[in-house]
């Protein structure tokens, strides 16, 4: 599904990603760890296209597309959902409104017809459900005086309601609880656990990963894939820390 | 004839008022408010882009207990003015609510002169200015509190967003007060529409387009908050966001 070939950028001309390549099929969920400083925000940045960051080199393919040739909102459309490590405030823009411009824009995209005021909220209470939002939540401005485990949460609704093809989910797991922690890792089991579409988990600890089990795990060091393995990959991780692992590879 | 070198008309286009007809420009349209009754008035200016200028100027005395509300947008070409003299009696109320919105080189500005000449009055003015091209947008707010006039609240917040290089936006708060037992608040903030918020907007599938409506529609939603009845209130929106699609930008 995403295929990335030796993909180079940089911020502000120092470079990050040096040559990163990485492959996720179908079906499966496959988690970057890393040190801090890696590059993981990076990768996760490159992917959804933010402003300010230079692709120097190298390709990535979405589903058969060049991801790199389409604006952000395009690929957002192509079927990509990106989880926000820290989810942004628009005041005065309410979490309904914003979804249903998020969801009918997707659509239009791709010859789907807009979803009306009522249809739209019937899917937007079944997928707060599911993460055990309160609907009232979702009719406040987005973002704007949620703690942070509620905006966590609040990304996963998200998710659910634009129903990507893939998800980049960036330290989705930071500022969470243990309880919230659960419930936002079965919310992406039961999202994006299917066979035709695949999760790129970057997170810094084994505990999301206890809930979300992964199919593979990479390590991230110094803008590129160091080691790749199996879910007992990150047990080590854990276990030993990065440095005698990434020794050992 | 006024001149630029007048306080009043300091950020006004000097070729309108050199060419301005005095008759036409001296002219105030006069409201008396009854004690303890409300008016309410609800404007969308708009001169057209060929014509040279307008202004209205309205001049208000409210009686005790009075309320007067008077919401505006100005759209208008080359030079457009909303001039508003308001006289509070006590107890009475001032609530004003101006969106100035356009591109092109026009110049467009809210002009308030606030008179509590007895105690315990209160006024609230809420002006946002959203600029493209060359255009300017202005507020002058003269709040005047006569001696005795105690426990009066005044209070006065002005916001832009200059939506490219080249836009303008000006702003003089002017306080005179004579009373000592009295409150007032005065804000003013220039700035960009936020780069975050519209990456998040994109990256949810929302094109830029859309993404700046709703920013700017969360931004003047401000000036319309104490507009009572709903329907009144979407036309208001409705109509100043019209504005935005003459924006290319």
């Amino acid at each position: 599904m995403l295929k990335i070939e030796n993909l180079s950028a940089e911020i502000d001309g120092k470079q990050i990603l040096k040559g990163l390549s990485l492959e996720v099929a179908a079906g499966e969920i496959h988690a970057i760890m890393g040190p801090n400083g890696a590059g993981k925000s990076t990768l996760s940045n490159v992917l959804g296209g933010k402003p300010g960051y230079e692709v120097t080199g190298g390709s990535v393919q979405f589903m058969g597309q060049d991801l790199l040739d389409l604006e952000p909102h395009e690929r957002a459309a192509a079927g990509l959902f990106l989880g926000f490590q820290y989810p942004v405030e628009i005041p005065g823009v309410s979490n309904v409104q914003f979804l249903r411009e998020a969801l009918n824009a997707q659509r239009k995209v791709r010859g789907e017809e807009a979803l009306s005021g009522g249809e739209f909220l019937k899917l937007a209470k079944e997928q707060a459900g599911l993460l055990k939002m309160d609907m009232e939540m979702l009719k406040r401005q987005v973002n704007v005086g949620f703690s942070g485990g509620e905006k966590k949460r609040a990304e996963m609704v998200q998710m659910g309601i634009l129903d990507p093809k893939f998800a980049v989910l960036d330290e989705t797991d930071s500022g969470l609880d243990i309880d919230a922690l659960r419930i936002v890792g079965e919310g992406i089991n039961s999202i994006m656990r299917s066979a035709d579409k695949g999760v790129l988990l970057i997170t810094h600890y084994q505990r999301l990963l206890d809930v979300v089990k992964p199919d593979k795990v990479s390590v991230l060091a110094d803008g590129r894939i160091v080691q790749t393995g199996g879910p007992e990959l990150a047990m080590r991780l854990e276990n030993e820390g990065y440095d005698l692992v990434m020794a050992d590879a | 004839m006024p001149t630029t070198k007048d306080e009043a008309w300091r950020y006004a286009d000097a070729d309108f008022l050199a060419n301005a007809n005095l008759d036409a420009l001296s002219h105030w349209r006069t409201l008396e408010v009854p004690a303890g009754e409300t008016r309410s008035e609800f404007m969308y200016k708009d001169s057209g882009l060929e014509s040279a200028g307008a202004t209205d100027r309205l001049r208000v005395h409210v009686r005790k207990g009075g309320r007067f509300e008077g919401f505006y947008i100005i759209a208008g070409g080359r030079y457009q003015r909303v001039e508003v003299e308001v006289t509070l009696e006590e107890g009475a109320h001032f609530e004003f609510g101006g969106v100035t919105i356009g591109g092109g080189d026009k110049v467009q500005e809210f002009v308030t002169r606030t008179i509590h000449a007895e105690p315990n009055a209160t006024s609230n003015q809420v002006v946002r200015a959203v600029q493209w091209g060359r255009s300017t947008g202005n507020f002058l707010g003269r709040i005047e509190v006569v001696k005795d006039a105690q426990k009066t609240d005044a209070g006065q917040n002005f916001r832009a967003i200059l939506l490219e290089k080249g836009a303008s936006a000006n702003t003089k708060p002017e306080l005179e007060i004579f009373a000592d037992d009295v409150l007032c608040a005065h804000g003013a903030a220039i700035g960009q529409l936020d780069e975050a918020a519209a990456y998040y907007m994109a990256a949810r599938g929302i094109p830029p387009q859309i993404a700046r409506k709703l920013q700017v529609q969360a931004f003047i939603g401000d000036a319309f908050v104490a507009i009572e009845d709903e329907a009144t209130r979407d036309r208001m929106m409705e109509q100043a966001l019209e504005q935005l699609n003459e924006a290319v930008l």
